[in-house]
């Protein structure tokens, strides 16, 4: 029927997530890690009882040192919009897998011998880090698309003008009330709507909401006035208005969050593995 | 003077600046003479402008040789002078006399006029201009509708919803005083057929597009009007059919010459087909067929009547400044100063005066207007005004003409000589000729694309070249011109389509019945089930194949310009499997299906290539119609996300960035990245914009076919580069042109913002705002402490041109949402639901 016009070369076009990215190359190469530290672990003989201390244990170790070290480098790649032939969804992929092989690289590394001691704590940190980091993958791949029913074809600062427009509304809307009744309305104003703390922010709970508690109370009143319903109808709108940012709000909590574990943990992470390293040469 | 009964010198029909001009300078030198108007006032044209219109003065750097005085202001004021200056030379007018015929031959015409009296004259000067003649609106006019050809008081209308139609200096003028004062309450909307103003001034223009700015007058780009009504207004847009309330319609489309009276002076007649008709090779000869064609004049402006002279707009000049110096002119060779020059003459020698071989500005401008396909139906004087805003260059054998990539969007035509092109980039020794007389360049012209191409003179070669300006003026004004070079763009168009092995001669049948024709949004091409036999190129714009399942069209495929389509009829002899319809306004090339086939019968190379794509398109054919059971939802689905995508211009785009929401966690890495990427401030919105599907198409550049943003602007700032990507260099003068033409609000006017603190300062010490565009208070204040003024220009997304890696969005997007898709991969994106 018809022919396309020639197509250019060079385009990245790649629709895939970063976690299939490139037919899961990094999955498989980390499988691969594994089975080979496995094996290793397996067959190599170290006397008496394997140990990070032994010529395995060290090789372990500096595999899991360096890929932490590179791990942690996401961050830095992230922000550094330097030239080249590089994808971040690329280094997504590869900080994803990678990362989940630590668990089997490092706990082999450990000989499974934990303690109260420096080296059991980064061993304890760096489960921790993975621990928060596969919350953050499970997020990534559920929540954008709820992220993205919730806002329609809304931009943030569309939500927050919308919102603005209903408050001024409600505000000439309110003056004929009575003194009690638009005084409900003044405190739903005043109110800010957005303060909460992280568990609320979290859970999407607003128990204080003064917008909730005023429908509430014209909600009592069977016998509403055309002022009345008007001013009811703009409460129900601020509420429908004020329910899909806070929403949005919870969405991006739960995609963010974990960072907060994620990142520090790391830092911290990365102290404790120094201290790891330097008593492990000083002591032995 | 000799007396009304007697025979004057010279009789000057019309009193425009040029009858004008001619009768003050007959006055003056003495030559008994007469100057004929029609009306009972002078300059009938001027008079007809609409009240205080500024009158402009242009070409500036053309000198006044006439004896009146002109220059650029108020129509009352121009009006006055000539009128004083008139009567202090002591000219002698007659008014009220309309010349309805002209006998005899020169030493003794005679002029017959309306009411009935003679006018005896040796010589006749026209200077009757074409405003007489104007052209009409083609569509429909309702019973009670108001379309008028002139506007003479823009005070006089008010609360009305007006629509002028044309977009040259005289619509645009119209608008602007219907729009001048808010107090009236006039709802103004101009109109133009094309997207650039090719004719008009460009202080009007940009007048024009200021008050479109200022929100006080709307104008319409690509629009004509497809039907008037009382009341009501139907405008054929880009996008489909607009209807618009509409009291008055003021049609400024340009006039033509008025040519029956002409062609008939002193012309003897002839019964043909029992019609009245003149006499070949008698009467005042036009230089083609075309309805805007001009008489055919020698240089001395004399036409092919010895004795009748012709100057001013219908000798092709419509500027004033030409006009009287024209009229000057014509009386200095009808007192016998042949030598005399025109008064561009010293301008033109100038520009000649490289060119080798020493010959005078007249010989040149034969030697072009005999040699250049395109410029031989020009008369001398449209050479003339042509060849003041163009150039001409000589070239030694071998000399690079243009490189490869260069930017450009200048026309060029051998005058003498041939040149070579590099077809090959990697191989400079494979060249192409491009022989005497012939273009090249057009791409430039056409698509605003860099040079494709490096060009050689191949031996000693005078090529002329043409201003983007100069060559759309051209094409508008010429009609030959314009199917010349439409011609030649379509037979390469089709060279390049259908790849080596061809030369122009195996097209030259199909290009000989070629027709291009334009099709409105939505218009169907081809209908499934039809019969007919045309084989179709896409030239501009975009289309959709669609196929009817169950009385349900199933979208089955997308095709950019630069595709064909129809051919699978033509080959197999079927009937048409599919509808095709623009899926924007496109224009296509419709040639003829036997045509087709024997240059297929003639090229085997070509049938192969033509049957292997029409084996594929058959697959999905045959695919969709085999499961038009299961269809249902996911097939309207599919459907209904390509509609998307083309509403949302992704139909016109080259290549467009796209966001997969069921992968966007919002971290915006990628506008951080764009703005690192380019001078700290991003060139794209991800919020903004629609989404379908969780398919977002974000507020960034699509990087056009035929950029609107291209259209206007004043330095030719904006070029498409090697990669396609449509940019905007260092010229750009901030001037906000291009903001208001794009239709998808992708440009945005900036200052660019101080350097910020590096990466790791920020990382470390926290300095700065860190990566990402910097907030605007911090700019700002970053600004003025540094006390430099920085202008504010234009900045678009250029696809990272020059960024090694591509572009920065896409690389910085952590989970592979954000990916950038042209026409011919959108598909695949579209079908992210799978049909199978």
């Amino acid at each position: 029927m018809a022919t396309l016009a020639p197509e250019k070369a060079g385009r990245p076009t790649d629709h895939e997530s970063f976690l299939v990215h490139k037919r899961f190359r990094w999955l498989w190469i980390a499988v691969l890690l594994c089975i080979a530290a496995g094996v290793g672990y397996a067959y190599a003989d170290v006397k008496p009882r394997p140990n990070g201390g032994s010529w395995y244990g060290y090789t372990l170790g500096t595999i899991a040192l360096l890929l932490i070290v590179w791990l942690s480098l996401l961050g830095v790649r992230k922000r550094a919009m330097t030239e080249g032939r590089w994808s971040l969804k690329a280094w997504t992929s590869a900080h994803v897998y990678l990362g989940l092989s630590l668990v089997v690289i490092a706990t082999l590394h450990t000989g499974f011998q934990l303690g109260w001691n420096i080296h059991t704590l980064a061993y304890a940190l760096m489960m921790l880090v993975i621990a928060s980091g596969l919350y953050g993958i499970t997020v990534y791949a559920k929540l954008p698309e709820k992220l993205s029913n919730n806002r329609g074809e809304m931009s943030k600062r569309q939500m927050v003008e919308s919102l603005a427009a209903l408050d001024r509304q409600l505000d000439a809307a309110a003056q004929p009330l009575a003194r009690e009744e638009s005084d409900r309305v003044i405190a739903a104003l005043e109110q800010d709507p957005f303060r909460a703390g992280v568990l609320a922010r979290l859970t999407n709970s607003y128990p204080g909401c003064r917008t909730a508690r005023a429908l509430k109370d014209f909600a009592r009143d069977h016998e509403l006035d055309a002022h009345e319903q008007r001013v009811a109808g703009l409460l129900h709108k601020r509420a429908a208005q004020l329910a899909q940012i806070r929403r949005q709000m919870q969405l991006r909590a739960l995609l963010d969050v974990w960072l907060y574990v994620h990142i520090p943990a790391t830092v911290a992470l990365l102290g404790a593995l120094t201290a790891h390293v330097v008593s492990v040469f000083f002591y032995w | 003077m000799a007396g009304t009964d007697g025979i004057v010198d010279v009789a000057i029909v019309g009193s425009g600046p040029a009858g004008l001009s001619a009768a003050a300078h007959a006055a003056a030198k003495g030559m008994s003479h007469v100057l004929l108007e029609k009306t009972d006032h002078l300059s009938d044209t001027i008079y007809k402008y609409q009240k205080g219109k500024h009158v402009m003065a242009t070409p500036s750097h053309l000198v006044l040789r006439a004896d009146l005085d002109f220059d650029a202001g108020k129509r009352e004021a121009i009006l006055d002078t000539w009128n004083r200056q008139l009567g202090e030379a002591q000219a002698n007018v007659m008014l009220n006399a309309e010349v309805t015929a002209i006998e005899g031959a020169a030493g003794d015409f005679k002029l017959t006029l309306k009411n009935g009296r003679t006018v005896r004259a040796k010589a006749v000067v026209m200077a009757i201009g074409t405003q007489g003649n104007p052209n009409l609106v083609r569509c429909p006019v309702g019973e009670g509708a108001v379309v008028q050809y002139q506007l003479d008081d823009p005070g006089e209308y008010v609360d009305e919803h007006i629509v002028v139609i044309g977009a040259g200096d005289a619509g645009i003028e119209n608008a602007m005083g219907l729009a001048a004062d808010p107090q009236q309450g006039n709802k103004v909307t101009i109109v133009n057929r094309s997207r650039d103003f090719a004719t008009a001034k460009a202080a009007n223009v940009q007048a024009l597009l200021a008050m479109e700015g200022e929100g006080r007058i709307t104008v319409m780009l690509e629009t004509t009007a497809s039907a008037i009504n009382q009341g009501e207004i139907v405008f054929d847009t880009r996008d489909g059919e607009v209807r618009a309330p509409c009291d008055r319609v003021i049609a400024r489309m340009g006039s033509a010459p008025p040519r029956a009276f002409v062609e008939a002076a002193c012309a003897e007649f002839e019964e043909r087909e029992g019609k009245r008709a003149i006499k070949a090779g008698t009467g005042i000869a036009f230089t083609s067929a075309d309805r805007v064609a001009y008489p055919r004049l020698t240089p001395t402006f004399e036409s092919t009547v010895p004795g009748i002279y012709v100057i001013g707009a219908l000798a092709g000049y419509p500027l004033i400044k030409h006009c009287m110096n024209q009229g000057h002119d014509v009386i200095e060779f009808l007192a016998g100063n042949t030598s005399l020059k025109p008064a561009d003459e010293p301008i033109l020698e100038e520009k000649f005066a490289d060119l080798p071989g020493k010959q005078s500005v007249d010989e040149w401008l034969a030697l072009f207007g005999r040699n250049v396909v395109i410029l031989q139906e020009l008369s001398t004087l449209q050479l003339r005004e042509l060849m003041l805003d163009s150039d001409a260059r000589y070239f030694k054998a071998g000399e690079v003409i243009f490189t490869r990539n260069d930017p450009g969007s200048s026309m060029f035509a051998i005058a003498q000589g041939s040149v070579a092109v590099e077809v090959n980039p990697k191989d400079p020794s494979v060249t192409v000729p491009i022989g005497e007389g012939l273009i090249f360049g057009e791409v430039g012209l056409i698509s605003g694309r860099r040079r494709g191409a490096t060009i050689r003179a191949a031996e000693p070669t005078i090529a002329l070249e043409f201003s983007r300006n100069a060559a759309l003026k051209l094409l508008a004004t010429a009609p030959s011109a314009a199917r010349a070079v439409n011609r030649i763009s379509i037979e390469r168009q089709l060279l390049q389509m259908f790849g080596s092995g061809l030369t122009s001669e195996d097209l030259e049948e199909i290009v000989e019945a070629a027709v291009v024709e334009d099709k409105r949004a939505g218009e169907v091409i081809i209908e499934e089930g039809a019969d007919d036999k045309d084989v179709f190129v896409i030239r501009r714009g975009s289309v959709v194949v669609e196929k009817s399942i169950g009385g349900h069209p199933v979208f089955l495929n997308y095709l950019p310009a630069g595709s064909y389509f129809g051919e699978m009829a033509v080959i197999d002899g079927s009937k048409r499997t599919a509808t095709v319809k623009s899926a924007i306004k496109s224009q296509v090339v419709r040639f003829p299906g036997d045509a087709f086939n024997r240059l297929l019968e003639r090229k085997p190379a070509l049938r192969e290539k033509a049957l292997t794509d029409m084996a594929a398109r058959r697959k999905l054919n045959a695919f969709v119609e085999e499961r038009k059971e299961s269809f249902g939802d996911a097939a309207d689905y599919h459907s209904q996300t390509a509609q998307f995508l083309v509403d949302n211009g992704i139909g016109e785009a080259t290549d467009v960035l796209l966001i997969d929401e069921t992968l966007c966690v919002g971290c915006d890495n990628c506008e951080k990245a764009c703005a690192d990427s380019h001078d700290g401030l991003s060139r794209l919105d991800r919020e903004a914009g629609r989404t379908y599907a969780h398919l977002h198409v974000p507020t960034s550049c699509r990087h056009c076919e035929h950029p609107h943003c291209m259209a206007d602007c004043p330095p030719n700032a904006i070029k498409r580069g090697p990669d396609g990507e449509v940019f905007i260099d260092e010229t750009c003068i901030g001037c906000g042109n291009c903001q208001r033409n794009c239709p998808y609000g992708v440009i945005r006017m900036d200052a660019k913002p101080p350097k910020k603190p590096g990466l790791l300062s920020w990382m470390f010490l926290g300095l700065g705002p860190g990566p990402g565009e910097a907030s605007y208070s911090w700019r700002k204040k970053k600004a003025e402490a540094s006390g430099k003024e920085v202008p504010k220009v234009a900045i678009k997304c250029d696809m990272c041109s020059g960024i090694e890696g591509g572009p920065a969005c896409v690389r910085a997007c952590p989970t592979g949402a954000a990916i950038r898709v042209g026409p011919e991969k959108f598909l695949s994106v579209a079908q992210i639901g799978k049909v199978g």
